[in-house]
């Protein structure tokens, strides 16, 4: 009997542990051999340089650059995605003045807006990043006409053009369109706390801020730690680089002067257009070596004694 | 994989026991090291060739008249009927061939893992944002050497040879060292000052020469509301196609040499001082548009089409790639860079023109002769008027622009290179160092120069330290004015 359960267990974890093997565990294995090599990308031959582009790395200043603007975005862009995400979703659903007929309810107009807060997430993260460079254009976009047309002509920054202005920008982007797909989950995370508990407070004088930390925040741990772990790895990868990638200043993207670079970015630059594949494996081994970091941390810091209702 | 080796287990293994191992083994005993080297990077490919055709007259360089060629053409801003046309003319020759074209933006990403592979295709416009490094392929061998179509009769003329038909430096561009030319440009590109005449005549005023009488234009622009310059701010790097020349009309062309051979100090010479403060007093004196760090190429052009700046430096693809915003009597005309004043150790007229649309054929195309009998085609005069005529832009071959209406941008810039006569000047760290002259010297040193965030002194200093690194960093292949 013991005998055919195993087999059993064995039949159904073969398959997936054999895709995910081959198509996740492998290229990392992969990617981590072919940075100790010198390989261009741009032919099949390369041999091994043992340590070379790891001691390359620690003296190549803009790696330290895309480092540092990267972890600063994975620090913040968390903690203000889910800070005014919780704030809204508890306004929509809570926040309300209490009306008749419901002690518990959002504020007046809560489903326009939660339409509203979702828009961003339905457009693609490429258009939001073109729409925002037309934004932040000087000359002719929105912002500093907006700022014109409120008398504020002395005020005319040049937003992607200035160093200390760029990377808050794409910062600016990014919280835009991540804020709602959290809004929206958190939504829901709250609509199935029971009322109950609302009216148990309401009736004790408790007030909205004391609502939301004792009831709200606590039975929603759970949903805002793997938000924290997911907005952190859109920090870290994808979104960031697109964003970068399409709006800051540079051939890729990535300045002016190197102010908005980021590890992803980064890599992208080095294995294509550059030709140096190899070192770019050594910038994405950095690149894993920082997310797995950043998970254990939130995972440590996250951890909290599950709470049932 | 593992999974076999379960059931030969001796009962009484635990279940977590069992799991482990069934993980192990999944993830570990595939990967073996030998396996690793042969996966992803492909291997050495396949080395075969097709056979040489009949040498005729028709047929200098022994194309092989049935073997099938493989043609990929980067769709930018020239499109790809000019190619088209061409394939079809390869096609009317070789009857039997079957000819594969396909173009794309992306040629990066097309491509490059076929050159991993080994099997890349017989002709390639490696083109656009997406260009692949022609530094890392030559380096890496990966590019066939053009010098049997140079050497072949050209198309119109057999009693000539396609290198006494093209321009001035082209071949030169498509050498690295030595030798062997890697790379054949097909589009011909002038660089310098780009304005409206009409723009500049209701000023009142001619092209400026010297810079003091940029400034003087400049300031009567002004007293109208119109910024004297603009030029792509995310791109900084459009600013040397009039700033490299002017140094070499005030240095002598040297100075562009030692910058490209990345000599020590290169940077320093007082010529690139000069010219530097020149543009620095443009941002100091309030000449440059307003916002102008902020605009990318299209906005910065857009803005100068509309009339708010006089002059931007740009290349002649600018009358294609502004021709939808660009007002009908805007009447555009192309100058070399003004110099600082009549001590310039080259004359007026000084400007940079070069290559564009690199083609290559790789060293592990099948069809290597039939790559370069296509650029022979290309490079006959029809072909080249072909060109000419419906992307306003000159092509490599000398002439071919009799008979043809040229548009005032394309007339503009024929005067100007008649003009310059031998005056032409090339600086190649564009194409030997992309990330040194783009990202460094563009956006890390000129960029910010021009937004007044640092000042001529810093952007030299700074300039010279990334020139430095790049000489220093051996995983750039390093090249030198032969």
């Amino acid at each position: 009997m013991q005998h055919g359960k195993y087999r059993f267990i064995v039949g159904f974890l073969t398959a997936p542990l054999a895709i995910y093997g081959l198509f996740v565990i492998w290229p990392f294995i992969q990617s981590i051999y072919y940075s100790f090599t010198d390989w261009s990308g741009l032919s099949p031959e390369f041999k091994m340089v043992g340590f070379k582009n790891y001691t390359r790395l620690l003296d190549d200043e803009v790696f330290w650059k895309s480092l540092q603007h990267s972890v600063m975005l994975v620090v913040l862009l968390p903690l203000v995605t889910l800070t005014m995400a919780l704030f809204f979703a508890f306004m929509l659903n809570v926040g309300g003045r209490r009306r008749k007929n419901a002690a518990i309810a959002g504020v007046r107009g809560s489903a326009f807006y939660k339409v509203v807060y979702f828009f961003p997430q339905v457009l693609s993260i490429a258009i939001v990043a073109l729409l925002f460079q037309f934004a932040y254009n000087p000359n002719s976009g929105a912002i500093n006409s907006a700022l014109k047309a409120i008398g504020l002509d002395s005020v005319q920054p040049d937003w992607l053009g200035d160093p200390d202005l760029a990377l808050w920008c794409v910062f600016a982007v990014l919280v835009w369109c991540t804020v709602g797909f959290f809004v929206v989950l958190f939504s829901a995370g709250m609509a199935s706390i029971p009322k109950d508990y609302y009216e148990a407070a309401l009736l004790d004088g408790a007030n909205r801020i004391t609502t939301f930390f004792k009831i709200t925040l606590p039975l929603l741990w759970d949903t805002v730690q793997s938000g924290w772990a997911y907005v952190g790895i859109l920090a870290l990868g994808a979104e960031a680089f697109a964003v970068v990638q399409i709006m800051t200043v540079g051939p890729n993207g990535g300045g002016p002067d190197y102010s908005t670079t980021v590890l992803p970015l980064y890599v992208y630059q080095k294995a294509f257009r550059d030709g140096q594949a190899a070192y770019a494996t050594t910038i994405g081994v950095a690149l894993l070596i920082v997310t797995l970091l950043f998970v254990a941390v939130v995972m440590k810091l996250g951890r909290r004694e599950r709470l049932e209702y | 994989m593992g999974s076999t080796s379960a059931h030969n287990n001796p009962e009484g293994v635990g279940r977590r026991d069992l799991i482990k191992r069934t993980a192990a083994l999944g993830l570990i005993s595939v990967p073996t090291m030998s396996f690793l080297s042969a996966c992803a990077s492909g291997d050495s490919g396949s080395e075969e060739k097709v056979d040489k055709g009949k040498k005729t007259k028709e047929n200098p360089l022994a194309v092989n008249e049935t073997a099938p060629l493989e043609i990929v053409i980067f769709d930018g801003g020239f499109g790809t009927k000019y190619a088209e046309d061409a394939k079809a003319i390869y096609e009317k020759n070789f009857p039997k061939a079957k000819v594969k074209f396909s173009s794309t933006q992306k040629i990066q990403s097309v491509l490059q893992p076929r050159f991993n592979q080994g099997t890349p295709p017989d002709l390639i416009d490696n083109s656009g944002a997406e260009q692949m490094d022609m530094g890392v392929l030559v380096g890496k061998k990966q590019l066939s050497d053009l010098t049997p179509l140079l050497d072949a009769p050209s198309v119109d003329d057999p009693a000539k040879k396609v290198r006494d038909t093209l321009r001035p430096g082209i071949v030169e561009m498509g050498q690295f060292d030595g030798d062997p030319v890697w790379i054949m440009y097909y589009a011909y590109t002038v660089y310098g000052v780009w304005y409206s005449q009409k723009a500049l005549e209701s000023l009142d005023a001619t092209y400026p020469e010297t810079w003091d009488d940029m400034l003087a234009v400049c300031a009567k622009a002004k007293k109208k509301g119109i910024a004297g310059w603009t030029y792509a701010g995310k791109h900084p790097y459009y600013i040397p196609f009039s700033l490299y020349p002017m140094i070499a009309k005030v240095g002598g062309v040297e100075v562009l040499d030692a910058i490209d051979n990345l000599e020590p100090n290169a940077w320093k010479h007082p010529a690139v001082k000069t010219c530097f403060e020149a543009y620095y007093e443009l941002y100091k004196k309030g000449y440059i548009l307003k916002g102008t760090p902020g605009l990318d190429h299209i906005q910065s052009q857009t803005a100068w089409t509309e009339g708010k700046a006089l002059f931007i430096p740009n290349g002649s693809w600018v009358e294609n790639e502004a021709a939808k915003t660009m007002p009908k009597d805007f009447n555009l005309a192309v100058n070399a860079p003004s110099g600082i004043d009549s001590s310039d150790k080259m004359p007026f007229g000084t400007i940079w023109a070069s290559g564009g649309e690199p083609f290559i054929v790789p060293a592990k195309a099948k069809n290597t002769d039939g790559g370069m009998e296509q650029l022979r085609i290309m490079l006959s005069e029809a072909s080249s008027k072909n060109f000419t005529a419906s992307v306003k832009s000159l092509t490599a071959f000398n002439g071919g622009t009799d008979g043809i209406e040229l548009t005032p941008g394309l007339k503009s810039g024929v005067a100007a290179l008649e003009k310059a006569g031998t005056n032409v000047v090339n600086p190649r760290i564009q194409d030997w160092y992309v990330a040194l002259q783009k990202e460094k010297i563009g956006v890390g040193g000129l960029g910010e120069m021009m937004a007044g965030r640092l000042t001529p002194v810093e952007a030299i200093k700074k300039i010279q330290g990334y020139a430095d690194e790049a000489a220093k960093d051996d995983n750039i292949q390093h090249y030198k004015h032969q």
